[in-house]
């Protein structure tokens, strides 16, 4: 089973190491595994986006017991195939009016971060594409172009639902951004490192008791957290406003067809992925087996299992709840999430300061959940519906 | 005090049960896959018209005899009629040409409905779609003709009790010319009416 562990990476030694032989000068050698890093990861997340973009539908469809795509290929997992095809051949449109050569590289813009954030991510034991010690934060900042590729989209496309949703996308967006900086933080204020590997080995160990950030009262609490903004982040139902076709045609998205159009949705799963990897090394212990014994499955498997997991709750979560409206969600970000997520940093200080044991327990669970029902109960009825009342009829 | 966030628990498990029970229960699935799966189509289900006949040749069994009472009554008038007539130029009870351009017909079932001797019925095939626009929509006779026995097929009920009509109708027809043959044979001694029998209906 070490064997199969260790697998992706002899691989690409014995790979290079047949290159040395045949006398590959060492510059040529680093540039080439580099390479082959990235065209690893590229491919499996494009991968997992196909895949993705058929079982979606087919969960949804489950969801609403219906059957979902079944006719293209063996379970209609050909699907992808097909759409594919038909979105490079359909005609690539550019308004008269639009600021072209900012339409063209919206899609772009879009995607490069996508696939830049990847870098950092703890795919397995060893296993990381670029060490960095503040990978973190290199994730955000780097996270963070999407914002301005998706304003470019609405502003290059010259259409006033683009512009609307473009809009739409970076209140949203950028307040959703403080919640999920801080919610991450609460783990890297426990491990005591910006690193992803050292996050990943701060919840390692334990014996048959899994030692995840999520099974702590702050883990949870800043888990799910991260989660919503997660979701927001990647622009997913329930706070997919930015392209609400009930009223803004598409948002950003309304003046984009054939490849460019394509380009968004895979940058937009793609985005979505990364960010659920993150959240399985910030707060699902990473690779880690749940129990020791477990070892025996390579730790890349559980890696991409529960990032499949994660993403298979997103997918349930927008078979079930509608779309929000846009004052709602910038008031559930300012005035739940923000404070939610700055007793989950308190919380978590308080347990580190009670020595992690039972009273630590007490008191975190005390401060996270005092205030979540307090915040929860005023936020609910802020916005609870009360009953019409006619003036004439009646 | 309410736990908030419960509701959305609630959701998540109804959305959940949904799943799972799709693999489940089979019959919470209500999709037909259509090529493979063929609705069932209920009995009073109609298309376009057609003509029945009856036996096995559709010529010598076809029930029309060309009465043009259907194509005067269609009100879209897709029907078009030309009887047939032997050497001499006499008329025969059957159509020479029948056509029901389906283009124009619009279900009405109205010529089923006139028709006097239960030849013309409605059709439940829906499966028409053609690349030819003028030709396949345009049914002519051997196209039209179809046997009892499918329309037994398609409308059980309805077809038995036009046998049933068409049975009576044949039944009281012998008995008339058993009659007839009887009073024939026999010397006509009685009943001469001294009134002369007066039209039904009118007083």
């Amino acid at each position: 089973m070490a064997l199969l562990e260790r697998a992706p990476i002899n691989l690409l030694h014995w790979f290079l190491g047949l290159l040395g032989f045949f006398g590959v000068p060492a510059w040529i050698l680093a540039i080439i595994s580099a390479l082959i890093i990235i065209g690893t990861i590229i491919g499996v997340f494009l991968g997992l986006f196909a895949l993705t973009s058929v079982m979606e539908r087919k969960i949804l469809a489950r969801v609403q017991n219906r059957y979902g795509p079944n006719r293209a290929g063996p379970f209609g997992l050909f699907q992808p195939v097909a759409d594919g095809i038909k979105m490079i051949t359909k005609e690539d449109l550019v308004p008269r009016t639009a600021d072209w050569i900012v339409h063209l590289l919206a899609p772009v813009v879009m995607m490069v971060p996508a696939l830049m954030v990847l870098a950092i991510i703890p795919y397995g034991r060893d296993m990381v594409p670029v060490e960095i010690d503040a990978g973190i934060l290199y994730f955000f900042a780097v996270g963070a172009g999407t914002e301005v590729a998706v304003f470019m989209a609405g502003w290059g496309s010259n259409n006033k639902y683009s512009v609307l949703g473009a809009m739409r996308a970076i209140a949203q967006m950028i307040s959703y951004e403080l919640p999920l900086v801080i919610s991450a933080i609460v783990t890297a204020m426990i491990a005591g490192s910006l690193s992803p590997s050292a996050i990943v080995a701060a919840q390692g160990g334990g014996g048959f008791v899994p030692q995840w950030f999520i099974l702590t009262p702050w883990g949870f609490t800043a888990g799910l957290i991260f989660y919503i903004c997660a979701l927001a982040e990647s622009n997913r139902s329930p706070f997919d406003l930015p392209e609400g076709e009930s009223e803004l045609v598409a948002g950003h998205l309304t003046e984009y067809s054939g490849f460019k159009y394509a380009t968004f949705f895979m940058a937009e799963y793609v985005g979505m992925f990364a960010i659920c990897g993150l959240f399985v090394t910030l707060f699902l212990g990473g690779w880690q087996a749940p129990l020791p014994f477990l070892d025996i499955i390579p730790s890349w498997c559980w890696f991409f299992g529960k990032v499949c997991f994660v993403a298979f709750t997103m997918i349930w979560v927008r078979a079930t709840l509608p779309r929000l409206r846009i004052d709602h969600l910038l008031a559930f970000a300012w005035k739940f999430l923000l404070p939610m997520s700055f007793a989950a940093f308190l919380s978590a200080a308080c347990w580190h300061y009670a020595g992690r044991g039972p009273l630590a327990w007490i008191l975190s669970l005390a401060i996270v959940g005092i205030p979540y029902l307090i915040l929860g109960n005023a936020f609910t009825n802020r916005f609870s519906v009360s009953r019409r009342t006619y003036l004439f009829s009646e | 005090m309410n736990i908030p966030g419960s509701g959305i628990l609630k959701g998540l498990a109804v959305t959940a049960r949904n799943f799972a029970g799709s693999y489940v229960e089979k019959d919470r699935l209500t999709t037909e896959q259509y090529p493979e799966e063929r609705p069932k189509l209920p009995e009073a289900a109609r298309s376009f018209p057609f003509l029945v006949y009856d036996g096995d040749d559709p010529e010598t069994g076809m029930r029309c005899v060309s009465c043009k009472i259907c194509e005067k009554e269609c009100p879209p008038q897709c029907i078009y009629i030309i009887q047939d007539r032997d050497e001499a130029g006499k008329a025969l009870k059957r159509p020479k040409v029948f056509d029901i351009d389906i283009s124009v017909c619009m279900s009405c079932q109205i010529c089923v409905e006139v028709c006097p001797f239960e030849s013309i019925r409605m059709d439940q095939d829906y499966e028409l779609s053609s690349f030819d626009r003028f030709g396949s929509l345009m049914l002519d006779k051997p196209k039209l003709l179809k046997s009892n026995t499918y329309y037994h097929s398609i409308h059980p009920t309805e077809a038995a009790e036009t046998d049933g009509r068409i049975e009576a109708e044949r039944k009281k027809k012998e008995a008339a010319t058993a009659a007839k043959a009887a009073k024939a044979a026999a010397p006509s001694v009685v009943s001469v009416p001294l009134v002369p029998s007066q039209p039904k209906g009118r007083a």
